[in-house]
Order: structure tokens, then C-alpha cells, then sequence
């Protein structure tokens, strides 16, 4: 009999939580209706792919009938995509060059702040972007090179195919030649394993890094959300939504590139781990 | 009468057809599985040659002119799996015996659950407690920039394997009839005497099995590995930072695309070869033993 109470009672219980799943989810849904509907095709950077997604569920919440796809296949084949008609908008981590602005229009909606830190013991303050590749080419080795103490430089880094890895190497021009002492699947990782280790520098996106370790100023400037807007701090690279120049988006498309824009996105672009443009 | 009778018929054939697909469903996912690698493997392979990937010893699969030799994941998913065997069978073995044969009866039931306990453990806390304790523990005691290297993913290795290696041994050790014993000691053998010249060798294919499921268990390991082992890709050194096989497929997975993602399939295809082989030397052995 008590087996029998405790089954239903625990039925019981599982059906109301279920059941306040399902009110949550149509209030939300049902709130507000805007009328757009259709397909927001992006495509492009890989490294994008956290802020188009916070975008993408904000967006999609207001307006349920619009379909936002992100098809993550590299900042070129995005831009090459958009100029081709395949999607609505490109998306880019790096600025439009030349050749490419002729026919289309690069809109920065955020900006990739990328922090070098060290462990909190360790005494060196500053490195210019040099020595930053430099150490991790190999080539300085040790602390005390850059003024720091006498130890051998563990540089910690991401797996291949990781945004922030491409970011960081594109920036200090150190593609293909980092000699890594770990490569690391997560930001948190990454600055987790630079906190347990007094040796180690790492990389990691500005917002997700906190006291655990310290952030070293990159040609005497310090990494924050201010110097980054204004360009000052040099680790950072723009996210670029790319769209053809002249050519009408979509009502959709160009609802979700507005949304993107707007001052509304600033909240999500943060949460994302990326720093908003300065309005 | 008859009724009960023909429900009872039918409801025997009902469940007679559930028990054969449940069957049929197990073998199906083997099946399944291994069509699905060998399909999503083989493309690459042909792509990049077979010679070049098994032996290449460049692993760069983003660069601008990539390059996908897995040879170094193979060395070291061999080396770190033999140097694990090497520290954790003697462990494993002699820990058995002291279970089986030495351990006062109610230290043995203390410590048997608490082996059983240690396989239970999830990898991923062996990982986090290795990537905590004994990353850094290795770097301040051999004075190296970083610890996580191939020696401490040796270490890890070994502590999992060990669950496995004691109770498959230990059974083996008890199958051993006790008359061999008696027999020894009757001869005046000592303890350590009997132990080693006539228990292990009676039990040596029960041995051998727990060897080879532990060999299983420390190549197919993964999450543990890649918390500890700094997951570059380093023709294997002692103390260098190398990423195993399985950790290539783990870490590399999330991002990739083309022709990175097939051969990721390709070496996951590898890996399931290499399991398949061991899986086969436990079978040989096992039946070499009922003989």
C-alpha cells in the first residue's frame, strides 16, 4: 500500500512540474506577436557561433514565425556565400577587405576582446604583441626573458578549430606555429589550468575571465570594455555582419540585422562573451 | 478453463517476441555502429592515403596546407596503455591475492566494496581530481613548465584500470581448488612459495583476461586523459604534452568540418579496430580456458 502512495504521489509531482513547464513555455511564446515570418539564412565565421546564438533565441522569441539558421563554415566561405545570393547575411570575424567592400557592406555588431592572463603569482605586468608571439612560437622560452622569474613559459592555448584560438592566432600573426603546452577544449579550462599553474599564460574571452587569474596589459594598455571599443587594446578582431551592398534584405533578414544592431542586442552580446560596438 | 489456457499461450508468444527483438535490437546497434564508422571512416582514409595517416607524424588539421598523420596518437594511445599495464597489473595482481588469500575476513569486507567503489567512479572525476592534484604535483616534483603531460595521464591510467585488473583476477585466484594448495604446503612450501609457484600459474588465463580488459579499459578511456595530458599533438615523449586517440576525437569534434571531420570518423574507425583486436584476444583466451 505504501509503495503504492509513494508512486502515485511522486506521479503527482512530476506531472505538476511538467505542467509548469508547459505554461512557462506558451506564455513566453504567446506574449507577443510581430507578424514577420520566413527564413534568416546566415552563414560565415565559426567564431561567431555563441553570438548569433543568443541573437538568434532573443529574436526568435519576439518572433516565432521567423527561422534564423546559422550554417558555421569560416568568415571567407560567409562573405563568399552572401556575394553568391546562398544566404541573407554573411558573417565575418575580421574587417571587409578592399576588393570585398566593393560590392558588399560590413556592419560591426560586436567586438572580440581576447585577454591574455597569467597566473596571479607571477610578476611580469606587461608584454608587447611581439613578445606575446614570440612566446608562443618558442622563441622566448623562459619568464625571466620578459621580466619575469627565472621559469620556463607553459603556454596553454585551444583546440584546433576553436574561435578563439583562430582570433588570438590571426591577431599576434602566429597561425600554425604555436608550440603549445596544452590545448584545451574550454575557456574555463584554459583559465582554470593558468590559475593552478604559475608557469602558464593563456588566452581566454575578456568576459569570462574573473580574479582567479591576472589579465596582463598588452603594449602597456589594459584589457577592458573601453579600451577595446576605442581600439586602444590590440588583442580583439570585429564580428562583421556582411550584406550586399545596394541589394534589399528580406523583411525578415532585415528585421533580425536591425534587432542585431540595435542597442537591445548590447545585453545578449555581452552574455555571449563578446564586447558591444560604442553608440 | 480453456480461456486462462489460451491466454496464458498467447501471452507466452507475445513475450517470446519481445525477448527476440530486444535481441535483435542489441546486435542491430553493433552492427549499426560499426557500418556507420566504417562508412564515415574510410573517406578520409582514401583521401589522405593510408600510408600518410597511419604514419604521418604531422597532425594539423586546420592549418592553411593541413596535414593528418596520426601517427603520434597511435604511440602514444600504445605507450601510455602498455606503461599503465606495467604499473597497474603487479598492483592489481598482488592486491588480488591479498583479498583472496591473505586479508583477514573482515578487512577483506571492507576493502572489496571499496574496490568496487573505485571502479564506480566516473572518469570525469578521476580527470578533474588528476587535473587538480596531480598535474600540478608533477610539475613542482620533476621541475617542468607544466605538468600535464604523458607521465600523468600514465598515472591516472593506471589508478582506473586497477578496479577491473583486482576483481577478475581475484576470481580467478579463487577458482584455483584448494587442493593445489594443500598440496604445495603439505610438500612444505611457504605461503609466498605456494602463492607464486602454484595459484598464479593455476590461475594465469584468468590473469591474462584481466590484463586484457584492462589494456580495454585504458585505451578506450577518454575524458580522464584529455584533463590530464595537455591534448597537443606530440610524438610521444615521458614528459611531453600528447593527445591519445581518443582525445583527438574529443577535443577536435565540436568545431570541425570537411575533411578534419571525416578523419576524425577515420581515427575513431582506428580506435574501434584496436578494440575490436583486444576484444578478440579476451575471447581466444576465455576459450582457450574452458578447454
Amino acid at each position: 500500500m505504501k509503495k503504492i502512495l509513494s508512486l502515485v504521489l511522486a506521479l503527482g509531482m512530476t506531472l505538476t512540474a511538467l505542467a509548469g513547464c508547459g505554461s512557462e513555455g506558451e506564455s513566453s511564446a504567446g506574449g507577443s506577436g510581430t507578424g514577420l515570418s520566413g527564413t534568416v539564412a546566415t552563414d560565415g565565421s565559426t567564431s561567431m557561433e555563441t553570438v548569433i546564438e543568443f541573437l538568434r533565441e532573443a529574436f526568435t522569441e519576439e518572433n516565432p514565425d521567423v527561422e534564423v539558421t546559422y550554417n558555421p563554415t569560416g568568415s571567407s566561405s560567409g562573405i563568399e556565400a552572401v556575394s553568391a545570393g546562398r544566404c541573407d547575411i554573411g558573417l565575418a570575424s575580421r574587417d571587409l577587405k578592399d576588393e570585398e567592400k566593393e560590392t558588399l557592406t560590413g556592419t560591426v555588431i560586436a567586438i572580440d576582446g581576447i585577454a591574455i592572463i597569467v597566473n596571479n603569482e607571477n610578476a611580469v605586468e606587461n608584454l608587447t604583441l611581439d613578445q606575446i608571439a614570440q612566446i608562443y612560437k618558442g622563441e622566448i622560452t623562459n619568464w625571466s626573458e620578459v621580466g619575469g622569474a627565472d621559469a620556463e613559459i607553459a603556454c596553454i592555448g585551444r583546440e584546433a578549430g576553436s574561435g578563439t584560438r583562430d582570433g588570438f592566432e590571426s591577431i599576434t600573426g602566429t597561425e600554425d606555429l604555436c608550440k603549445y603546452s596544452q590545448e584545451l577544449t574550454s575557456t574555463g579550462d584554459v583559465i582554470q589550468t593558468v590559475a593552478n599553474n604559475p608557469n602558464a599564460i593563456g588566452y581566454a574571452s575578456l568576459a569570462s575571465v574573473k580574479d582567479t587569474v591576472k589579465m596582463i596589459t598588452v603594449d602597456g594598455v589594459e584589457a577592458n570594455v573601453d579600451t577595446i571599443q576605442s581600439g586602444e587594446y590590440k588583442v580583439q578582431r570585429n564580428f562583421v555582419m556582411v550584406t550586399k551592398t545596394g541589394a534589399e534584405l528580406s523583411e525578415a533578414a532585415q528585421a533580425f540585422f536591425e534587432f542585431a544592431t540595435s542597442a537591445d542586442a548590447d545585453s545578449l552580446i555581452e552574455q555571449a562573451g563578446a564586447v558591444p560596438v560604442k553608440r | 478453463m480453456d480461456k486462462v489456457k489460451k491466454f496464458v499461450l498467447v501471452f507466452e508468444k507475445i513475450m517470446q517476441i519481445l525477448f527476440t527483438i530486444c535481441g535483435f535490437l542489441a546486435v542491430a546497434f553493433v552492427l549499426l555502429i560499426t557500418g556507420y564508422l566504417i562508412v564515415s571512416g574510410l573517406p578520409a582514409i582514401r583521401e589522405i592515403g593510408l600510408k600518410e595517416f597511419l604514419l604521418g607524424k604531422v597532425w594539423a588539421s586546420t592549418a592553411k596546407d593541413p596535414r593528418y598523420g596520426i601517427l603520434p596518437f597511435i604511440c602514444t594511445s600504445v605507450y601510455g596503455t602498455l606503461a599503465a599495464i606495467i604499473i597497474g597489473v603487479p598492483i592489481g595482481l598482488l592486491c588480488a591475492i591479498f583479498l583472496a588469500k591473505m586479508a583477514p575476513k573482515r578487512l577483506a569486507a571492507f576493502f572489496r566494496p571499496a574496490v568496487d567503489l573505485l571502479a564506480g567512479i566516473p572518469s570525469v572525476v578521476y580527470g578533474l581530481v588528476g587535473m587538480i592534484i596531480l598535474v600540478p604535483f608533477v610539475r613542482e616534483t620533476f621541475d617542468l613548465a607544466d605538468g600535464a603531460n604523458l607521465f600523468s595521464a600514465i598515472i591516472v591510467l593506471a589508478i582506473m584500470i586497477l578496479p577491473s585488473i583486482i576483481s577478475v583476477s581475484e576470481t580467478a585466484i579463487k577458482a584455483v581448488p584448494k587442493e593445489y594448495e594443500e598440496a604445495s604446503y603439505a610438500l612444505g612450501a611457504t605461503k609466498t612459495e605456494t602463492v607464486f609457484k602454484v595459484v598464479v600459474p593455476a590461475a594465469k588465463s584468468g590473469i591474462a583476461a584481466a590484463v586484457v580488459l584492462g589494456i580495454g579499459r585504458a585505451i578506450g578511456e577518454a575524458m580522464a586523459v584529455m584533463m590530464v595530458a595537455g591534448n597537443v599533438a606530440n610524438m610521444p615523449g615521458l614528459f611531453k604534452s600528447v593527445r591519445f586517440l581518443t582525445t583527438a576525437v574529443a577535443s577536435e569534434m565540436s568545431y570541425s568540418s570537411g575533411l578534419q571531420r571525416q578523419a576524425l570518423f577515420s581515427i575513431a574507425l582506428v580506435l574501434f579496430v584496436f578494440i575490436m583486436l583486444i576484444n578478440l584476444i579476451l575471447n581466444f583466451i576465455i576459450k582457450r580456458e574452458k578447454k
